[in-house]
């Protein structure tokens, strides 16, 4: 085999059906519903016709935005973290069997705890003037683990054999964690970052649900609040929102994947057969 | 054709300038099993040393424990030419080429036979032409900055030798390293293989379980019997290189072949 690697012409048609697909199914989706809701009269505050929560949407757009960016802010801050602790928190479990033995039913115990239970508790020792700091926190709690559980796992998944070439060549603790484990565990890493992101956007809504007080401006309390007043179609403008928001992480984080893993791994090259 | 009748491998009389002399080496394992049991054993400067035995004989064991890669249960194992440090451990350099290449899948080919030096604070610049020649000796001067799934398995392998030749080692131990590899492979890396060691000063020790790999390469071959492991025959392969097809098809080659083969017999009886 002395030829350069096969180069695939990049396939145009593949792609733009993709994308295409998708978007079709969503708009005679759309179509269908505005029809129905139309025709059988449905009553707005029941089911509201997409051309309604369009409107909601335009004619709440600089509120609903203010919303969109202290969700999104709070969900970022929350993820990174969440990564910063987990990865942390793998690289001193993988240090010492002991230490992981010692602290790994804690994590655990954190992390099976649903955060709706916990999040009064973080409310009230961080302040109702504070609900953002509480926020962060719960979104944290929930975001941490799925990096702090793959991360660990990476990180004992090293190849044994480079790991004895390393101690052959005498390098230390900390050249075999950044040489050898650390990029090994990339893919682990990275697969717990992708539903670490969704989690935070999760947690970050679940929380400010359960906070519930006119200090939170998120999102989820644009929600209550048009619940609250029977906006249905604003409700949906900031359910949509708030799906786009999830869509958008999730596509953030497996673009970050690719783009680390298409050299290498399995799961990011593409083949022949 | 000169003989040597099998024999206890301790004192071998040709043995050059030992580099490495094993004593009594044992090797227990926690669950009990005694996986070496009283191993002797010189290995010459520049000599090329195949560790013959059946499938659990402890040559692998053996090999790992020279690496220093374990702790030895009883006797010792010492580098007599080799500087030591303040703590009294050898400051040998060694290459070690594993059954399976080895190699870290998210690193080029390049960054692969790189990672020796790069531990020894060697920066990219100054490794870049020693990287380069190392690749040129085992035919892929092309190749650095490919990905090792790109590869087949025996330039994997040719990759893993590149790397353990790196450092420029007085000994390069391998552990069936072609092993896993088709036949015609294994011819073209048996000779690529020789025609890198001869005229060097360097010394293999080869772990093999194929009579006929380990009568084309080495002018030692040490058998080993299993359960427990220890040496059972010390056999010299006084042929001198280059040697070629023309070896591998000789009556005296045959020879060897059966005289190795009935030592390994009597060890498996």
């Amino acid at each position: 085999m002395s030829e350069a690697p096969i180069q695939h012409p990049p396939d145009i048609y593949g792609q733009v059906l993709k994308v295409a697909l998708p978007l079709l199914v969503g708009a005679i989706f759309l179509i269908v519903w505005q029809i129905v809701v139309t025709t059988l009269g449905v009553p707005k505050f029941v089911l509201p016709a997409p051309t309604l929560i369009w409107q909601a949407l335009i004619g709440n757009f600089w509120s609903l935005m203010g919303s969109l960016w202290f969700t999104l802010t709070v969900t970022v801050e929350a993820f990174i973290a969440a990564v910063i602790g987990g990865v942390a928190l793998a690289v001193l479990f993988a240090q010492s069997r002991w230490i992981a033995t010692a602290f790994f039913p804690y994590a655990v115990i954190l992390q099976v705890t649903p955060v709706v239970s916990i999040a009064p508790l973080i409310i009230i020792w961080v302040g109702y003037d504070n609900v953002r700091l509480a926020l962060l926190i719960l979104a944290w709690l929930v975001a941490f683990f799925p990096i702090l559980s793959n991360t660990t796992l990476g990180l004992r998944s090293t190849d044994h054999n480079l790991r004895n070439l390393m101690q052959l060549y005498g390098a230390s603790r900390w050249r075999v964690l950044t040489e050898i484990q650390f990029p090994g565990a990339l893919p682990f890493i990275l697969a717990g970052m992708k539903i670490s992101g969704g989690l935070s956007l999760i947690g970050a809504v679940v929380a400010e649900f359960v906070a519930g007080s006119g200090a939170s401006t998120g999102l989820a309390w644009r929600i209550i609040e048009a619940g609250n007043r029977l906006d249905i179609p604003r409700m949906f403008a900031a359910l949509g929102l708030l799906s786009v928001l999830g869509i958008l992480i999730f596509g953030v984080m497996s673009l970050i994947e690719y783009l680390a893993l298409r050299h290498w791994h399995e799961s990011a090259v593409r083949r022949e057969n | 054709m000169q003989m040597f009748a099998p024999e206890a491998a301790s004192a071998s009389p040709h043995t050059a300038k030992p580099i490495i002399t094993l004593n009594g080496v044992t090797k227990t394992y926690g669950n009990g099993t005694t996986a070496l049991r009283d191993v002797d054993l010189a290995i010459g400067q520049s000599e090329f040393v195949s560790l013959l035995g059946p499938s659990g004989c402890g040559k692998s064991t053996l090999l790992r424990l020279i690496a220093g890669l374990g702790e030895i249960s009883a006797g010792r194992i010492d580098w007599p030419q080799t500087a030591h440090t303040a703590r009294g451990e050898p400051e040998h350099d060694i290459g070690f080429v594993f059954q399976e290449p080895t190699l870290m899948p998210w690193a080029t080919v390049f960054d692969n036979v790189y990672l020796p030096l790069k531990l020894k604070r060697m920066s990219r610049r100054q490794a870049a032409p020693i990287i380069r020649d190392a690749l040129t000796k085992v035919g892929l001067e092309n190749f650095g900055k490919a990905y090792p799934r790109e590869l087949s398995g025996g330039m994997k392998m040719r990759v893993s030798i590149a790397r353990g030749l790196i450092t420029r080692p007085s000994v390069l131990l391998m552990d069936e390293p072609f092993a896993a590899l088709d036949e015609i492979t294994r011819f073209r890396l048996n000779d690529d293989l020789l025609a890198m060691w001869a005229g060097q000063h360097w010394t293999v020790i080869f772990v093999t379980h194929s009579v006929y790999e380990s009568v084309y390469l080495s002018d030692r071959i040490v058998v080993m019997g299993a359960r427990p492991g220890r040496v059972t025959a010390d056999i010299r392969i006084d042929e001198p290189y280059p040697r070629s097809e023309a070896f591998r098809l000789s009556s005296r080659y045959n020879d060897y072949c059966r005289l190795v083969s009935a030592a390994l017999h009597e060890t498996m009886t």
